[in-house]
């Protein structure tokens, strides 16, 4: 089973339907300060249509940051983000979509839920809400209260939520994190589906398992800098930074 | 003291009467509090839920205000609303001094405050959780405003509640702007105050215990509504 | 389907109001009397009114305050009639032009009740001022209205006619509730002070307990109710026409048999004395 997920990492954009119109996305000297503390230091990279990006790095290198700062979510203190060369705007943000480490669901039932996002753009349809809920496996649950359902299937209905949207762009924020492996395949299938119908994926995670599974190419932040952006292919043997090689050994790095 | 025991004897008596003098007061309480309740969740819920997703100069000062409005003193309310509405006043075209009409406006004003300070609070804790959600979906803020209050109604009802039982327990605006006039405009408060004035304090504390009995009902059907809805977790 | 909530709430209380609260069924011809908490609360208006309205057909509203609050009402053009009791003040009422013309239209008189024990000695005199010398003397507790009404403007009266000036023992022995009649009889209840009420109040007061009237029958008792047409050149509001019907009804014949009529407890409360054909 896993294998087969595996082996669509070669492919990368072999059977897209489209491609993300506001890709590229160019950062430079990219810097977030909070609370007198420079998170985000001077950030370079660039990200392209087609691969599937894993932001790696230890704890507090600013990868949720970076995902946010990309989303519009939070203002830089300084430096540049360009998608496709246009500077962030609302219509920009429109085309990306975010599912968060815990998911945040509305207090209605699982259709609901889905028809919200739907309505707010302009695309309320049953049709579409039973389409999408049957993707990743929720038709059966929707009259059900989103809150009741259990944590894989509360993450599910996010992701379908965010794909309702149609995004060009999907941030992904370490979304199995404590969730069972078979909810975690499910999640990944989905994740692989969007990414085949031409979804640029950018998903941060710490499982290097997942990152194997999923990745094309590898950004690896530390203390808010990229300190190296790899093809999936090479990072795993051969990361081109001392840090890296660390992280991956499971030694503590500072 | 023996008003007590009578006063509980009466009490019964009065509700299983069923005497229609009473009924007419209990129904124009009834009307006149609920309506101020719907207008007051009308203007003060969307402007609780306003105050508590936006960030504006001044918003802790229109905070400390709404509180400190939840306080306004029913006789002042009534003062204020009479000057409107009196004949010499601005609005007294409008011909309604003395009516049910201006009690309603006089509890709307007393407990729109209390609306909006009390839903404030609830939006505000539930917005800190929806926040980064609505953000990401570009949600526009008048959508988050409805579903906010959409989603915490529940939480809000209580609120409703709270301004509904503050509204059907004063008695100084609506005697002020009513007049307490038998078969139009009396209430039960104003009846508790115009018994207690003939000194018949068994009968002014039996409507006390009817208007006890009333506000008991009243919770207790929000609250089984309540419970419904958290068994269903939508709360 | 329900999102728009505050909306819905909104449609929904106008609704509630358009149908529900409108002041007065069309159709219905009533005024406003602006009138005091003692001829409101001794029942007399319950007993009389619906005669005149049998007879005319007309709604009289009562709203009941102290009569220097229903004097200021009236003055607002917030009534159509103002039935009180404080003579000065009403022919000022008039004399300012917010009246039309004021006529006597009955009178009750005043009594002064207190504690059984009677700490002041009063009991059975029939000399208010004397009275009011005697409570002053002992200090004994008094509690007064307080509350520009007439029986407060009649009290004050009889004090500066006995030569004394209670505000200044205010706090002390002489307690201001600044409340209506029967609150104020509360208080003396709660407090064995004297009190001085009128008799209408007394008899229909519920709540005695502990106080009897010690004196009454004094000339300088005497409490005469006036009855005025708020004058619509000052507010073109007022109903001239069911407000001087209500007058001439209250002062003619069937008016002053009406509030003979009207006895509690075998006694009758209000004594008619319209000057006929002022």
């Amino acid at each position: 089973m896993l294998e087969a997920t595996v082996n669509l990492t070669g492919q990368s954009v072999a059977d897209t339907g489209r491609t993300a119109d506001v890709l590229p996305v160019d950062i430079s000297d990219l810097v977030f300060e909070a609370g007198g503390k420079r998170l985000i230091d001077g950030l370079t990279l660039q990200l392209a249509a087609g691969p599937r990006t894993i932001i790696m790095g230890p704890n507090g290198a600013g990868k949720s940051l970076l995902l946010r700062l990309l989303h519009g979510m939070i203002a830089p203190t300084s430096g540049d983000i360009r998608w496709c060369g246009m500077p962030l705007s609302e219509d920009i943000r429109k085309r990306q979509a975010m599912v968060f480490q815990s998911p945040v669901l509305l207090r209605r039932s699982v259709a609901a839920n889905v028809d919200f996002v739907l309505k707010l753009r302009g695309k309320d349809s049953a049709t579409r809400r039973l389409e999408i809920l049957d993707h990743v496996g929720l038709s059966g649950h929707a009259d059900q209260a989103a809150r009741l359902l259990s944590g894989g299937e509360q993450q599910r209905l996010a992701l379908a939520r965010a794909l309702a949207l149609d995004p060009e762009v999907l941030f992904l924020d370490e979304p199995t994190v404590s969730l069972d492996p078979a909810s975690v395949q499910m999640i990944e299938d989905i994740i692989q589906a969007a990414h085949r119908r031409g979804t640029k994926i950018i998903f941060v995670t710490h499982d290097i398992g997942q990152a194997k599974r999923l990745a094309d190419e590898i950004v690896f932040v530390h203390r808010g800098r990229v300190l190296e952006q790899t093809p999936a292919s090479r990072f795993f043997d051969a990361p081109d930074s001392e840090q890296a090689r660390d992280y991956l050994a499971g030694r503590i790095i500072l | 003291m023996q008003d007590f025991g009578e006063s509980f004897r009466l009490a019964f008596a009065l509700v299983l009467s069923a005497d229609g003098d009473l009924i007419e007061i209990i129904g124009l309480s009834l009307r006149v509090s609920l309506s101020a309740m719907l207008i007051s969740c009308a203007i003060g819920l969307p402007l609780g839920a306003s105050v508590a997703i936006s960030r504006f100069p001044g918003r802790s000062a229109v905070m400390v205000l709404l509180n400190a409005l939840m306080g306004l003193p029913p006789v002042v309310v009534g003062l204020l609303v009479y000057l409107m509405l009196s004949n010499a006043g601005p609005f007294g075209w409008l011909q309604i001094l003395y009516s049910p009409a201006a009690m309603i406006i006089a509890q709307s004003i007393l407990i729109t405050p209390i609306i909006a300070a009390l839903s404030r609070q609830v939006i505000e804790d539930l917005h800190n959780e929806y926040a980064e959600q609505f953000r990401s979906l570009c949600v526009p803020s008048h959508v988050a405003i409805g579903a906010l209050l959409w989603d915490a109604r529940y939480s809000l009802l209580t609120v409703a509640l709270a301004g509904f039982g503050r509204a059907v327990a004063e008695v100084g605006a609506v005697i002020i702007v009513g007049g307490n006039i038998n078969h139009l405009t009396r209430v039960m408060t104003t009846a508790i105050a115009l018994e207690t004035s003939k000194g018949d304090l068994a009968l002014a504390l039996a409507l006390g215990l009817v208007l006890m009995i009333i506000a008991l009902c009243v919770n207790g059907a929000v609250m089984t509504l309540r419970s419904t809805a958290v068994k269903y977790a939508y709360a | 389907m329900f999102e728009r909530t505050p909306l819905t709430i909104g449609l929904a209380a106008l609704m509630f109001l358009a149908t529900h609260a409108m002041p007065v069924q069309a159709g219905e011809t009533s005024i406003i009397l602006q009138s005091t908490t003692s001829t409101a609360n001794s029942g007399l208006y319950d007993y009389i009114l619906p005669i005149f309205k049998k007879k005319t057909g007309i709604q009289v509203h009562v709203v009941a305050v102290g009569t220097g609050q229903a004097i200021k009402n009236a003055k607002n053009g917030d009534g159509d009639v103002l039935l009180v009791h404080a003579k000065s003040a009403e022919e000022k009422f008039v004399a300012e032009g917010f009246g039309v013309k004021r006529f006597d239209v009955m009178y009750n008189d005043f009594i002064i009740v207190g504690p059984p024990i009677d700490p002041a000695k009063i009991g059975g005199m029939r000399d208010a001022l004397a009275a009011f010398g005697k409570i002053a003397e002992a200090k004994a507790v008094f509690a007064s209205r307080g509350d520009n009404s007439g029986t407060y403007k009649k009290e004050m009266s009889l004090w500066k006619a006995a030569g004394l000036d209670p505000a200044k023992a205010s706090g002390k022995w002489y307690r201001e509730t600044g409340s209506g009649m029967g609150a104020t009889l509360n208080v003396g209840v709660g407090m064995g002070a004297y009190v001085m009420t009128d008799r209408g109040t007394w008899i229909s007061f519920k709540n005695k307990a502990g106080l009897k009237i010690l004196v009454e029958g004094g000339d300088k008792l005497f409490n005469q109710y006036g009855v005025i047409l708020v004058n619509p050149k000052m507010h073109a509001k007022v109903k001239t026409h069911e407000g001087q019907a209500f007058i001439d009804w209250i002062i003619g014949e069937e008016g002053q048999k009406a509030i003979a009529g009207y006895k509690l407890g075998g006694q009758q409360l209000f004594f008619p004395n319209a000057q006929p054909g002022s």
